[in-house]
């Protein structure tokens, strides 16, 4: 299966993010089986040797988010795919991901939790562990795709984020989105952008592989390249050798919180949907955005206008926007498939005077568009 | 006598802050200078090796190396190497690790390497005990014997590290001590050479814990006790079951032909291509 450029066809989430991974040039699967992201695996067994990439399933998720970073250490592309169970083991994985500044993608297909929870079936419970579900202090980027298409595009832009930033970036699908089909129009493969990672100029003797820059991204050499380095999952100077000097250790966490901090503008993402003329607006995300659409549809129909507000980053979170387009409404419905998770940004992020209503659930069930529109005929 | 280790200007790191970690002793020093000679020998250039190391004593040992370094997780070393050499098979990984990494927490991976066989040589320092957060009981603590965490004597019994890789598959294992250093370099050497998942285990002393919390003397004397506690494998064949009985058996254990991993997966990516076989 190669990437459809410029057709049209009927797609599976988990199939467009695999395709996405192919467009992206990924070279390095490591994965375990995990319902509901094990087609992104199958696919990419298929695929992968056929490029002369690999495909290697591992003994367990702890093995596969290390083999995938290993083989982004040694130049590939690299990415695994997981869901909540999965992801709780990878997190240490994830933590040193961050620290030691290496690029891959993690897909976690949301069910749920917690524990084996509900296997087949849909939730958003995984966005909090996704910002924090590693020790320590660390920089997150997590996108969230709410259609087939966007399942392509956000993992062009989680590989193309990674290696521009030196760091993990999580694709945060969920079940609904993963075993949906739906027609896609690909782009163009001239319309796409693949970036791949800087790699240093410097005299080999020269080289350091967390030499601070402008952007607070060092240019990164591979293993077997001839520049020869350390990489430690300790706190580390420039070198890479593991440092307990203050001076050292606070330039290092404040060089991996502004590599994204000080970036903002090429990592939030937002779409909406008639927020500016709505005194209401529904704050969703992921496959809850679909619903989120029908219910704008519907309310409509019954002469209630309300704006759809949709992070597609959910981390960093566009604080920004959220301020400036959501402080003054009257109310922000926060349909989420959890018992709460990124209202309390919103609330955050707001006024007392905005009413905040959440609609949830937690019973593996899609938020439906009448729940929605019953929320919103309560305020209205 | 720095004349007899001309190696140090070549392959520890100019830039790395000295003095290491270890304790005065310790005989992870001798293993990374086992590691250093018997890489010297084989001529290999420092850009094509690859020493990967988890957490632990023994896996600090990287960073004073000069070659391509990477200091990993607690345990982990070997799911790191495993992508790096799938990534890139050129690279000659050796992956450093204690007996707690390797075998406690690090067991699911070491078992799969072996049973994968793919090209990585593991060299396994085995003081008995975890040494850096103090010295609690590890997978090789012997029965009865006491640590941190078996203040009453050890009630679990012990891997034998070499036999359980013997079993998951490694094609080629042998065992060393530190005091017998020339065998060691060796015996690191031919696991080098061999194609596959080769396996040494180096029997350290750890005086600042195992060692004091057992009464087994200072470092000297529990250098002593390697030379007079073990036998190689030539004298092993000669004796009796109860004379071998507490006995450190020391050599190549095991040495066998099996495909490497790596290679067979080059081969199944050149076949898939060559034909535009469509995999089900």
């Amino acid at each position: 299966m190669t990437v459809p450029w410029g057709e049209t066809r009927l797609v599976q989430g988990n199939e467009a993010v695999a395709l996405g991974a192919l467009a992206s040039g990924v070279r390095f699967f490591g994965g375990y089986p995990i319902t509901p992201s094990t087609e992104i695996a199958e696919i990419l067994a298929r695929e992968l040797p056929r490029l002369g990439g690999v495909f290697i399933q591992m003994e367990d998720e702890i093995a596969s988010i290390s083999a995938v970073m290993g083989a982004s250490l040694a130049g590939a592309k690299s990415m695994t795919a997981t869901s909540g169970p999965g992801f709780s083991l990878m997190q240490e994985g994830l933590g040193f991901g961050c620290i030691a500044e290496i690029p891959f993608v993690l897909v976690d297909v949301m069910r749920a939790g917690p524990s084996t929870g509900l296997p087949t079936q849909v939730s958003q419970g995984d966005v909090m562990q996704a910002r924090w579900g590693t020790h320590g202090d660390h920089p997150a980027v997590v996108l969230a795709p709410a259609t087939v298409r966007e399942c392509f595009d956000l993992t062009i832009r989680a590989f193309n984020l990674s290696e521009t930033f030196r760091t993990p970036v999580i694709l945060l699908s969920d079940e609904v989105i993963g075993h949906m089909r739906e027609r896609v129009t690909f782009p163009r493969r001239e319309e796409v952008e693949v970036i791949e990672r800087p790699v240093p100029e410097t005299p080999k003797e020269w080289y350091e592989h967390y030499h601070p820059t402008a952007s607070n991204v060092s240019p990164m050499a591979c293993y077997g390249s001839g520049y020869r380095f350390h990489v430690t999952g300790l706190t580390h100077d420039r070198q890479g050798f593991p440092t307990r000097r203050r001076d050292e250790v606070n330039e290092m966490m404040e060089r991996l919180k502004h590599k994204v901090a000080r970036r903002l503008d090429e990592l939030v993402e937002v779409k909406m949907h008639d927020v500016e003329h709505s005194r209401v607006v529904i704050f969703a995300y992921g496959s809850v955005v679909r619903s989120a659409k029908a219910a704008q549809v519907m309310l409509e129909k019954k002469h209630r206008r309300v704006g759809v507000f949709r992070p597609v980053t959910l981390w960093p979170f566009p604080d920004r926007e959220v301020k400036q387009h959501l402080d003054e409404k009257d109310v922000i419905i926060v349909p989420e498939l959890n018992q709460g998770q990124l209202i309390h940004e919103v609330e955050r992020l707001t006024s007392d005077t905005v009413r905040v209503i959440p609609v949830q659930r937690v019973d593996g069930y899609e938020i439906t568009p009448d729940e929605i529109v019953a929320a919103a005929m309560e305020v209205m | 006598m720095p004349a007899e280790f001309p190696y140090e200007h070549k392959y520890l790191r100019a830039k790395k802050k000295f003095p290491h970690v270890w304790c005065p002793g310790c005989g992870i020093g001798i293993v990374m200078g086992s590691i250093i000679r018997a890489v010297d020998s084989l001529g290999w250039s420092k850009n094509e090796v690859m020493v990967v190391s988890g957490i632990g004593c023994t896996s600090r040992m990287p960073v004073y190396l000069d070659f391509n370094t990477l200091h990993t997780m607690h345990g982990r070393a070997l799911a790191f190497a495993t992508g790096i050499k799938l990534a890139n098979p050129e690279l000659r990984i050796i992956a450093v690790m204690g007996d707690g990494d390797a075998l406690a927490i690090g067991g699911n991976h070491i078992i799969h390497s072996a049973r994968r066989n793919i090209d990585i040589t593991a060299v396994i320092v085995n003081n008995y005990n975890y040494g850096m957060t103090g010295g609690q009981h590890s997978p090789t603590t012997p029965l009865e014997k006491i640590t941190k965490t078996s203040p009453y004597g050890m009630v679990e019994p012990e891997f034998d590290i070499c036999e359980l890789l013997k079993a998951a598959g490694s094609v080629f294992v042998a065992r060393g001590t530190v005091y017998h250093v020339i065998e060691l370099d060796g015996l690191i050497r031919k696991a080098l050479e061999k194609k596959g998942f080769s396996v040494v285990e180096a029997i350290s002393p750890c005086p600042t814990n195992y060692g004091r919390d057992n009464r087994l003397g200072d470092a000297v004397r529990m250098m002593e006790s390697l030379r007079d506690d073990s036998v190689n494998v030539a004298q092993a064949a000669r004796m009796k079951p109860e004379e071998l009985a507490g006995k450190i058996v020391r050599g190549v254990l095991a040495d066998r032909e099996a495909p490497e991993y790596t290679d067979l997966y080059l081969e199944l990516c050149r076949r898939v291509r060559s034909s535009g076989e469509v995999g089900e």
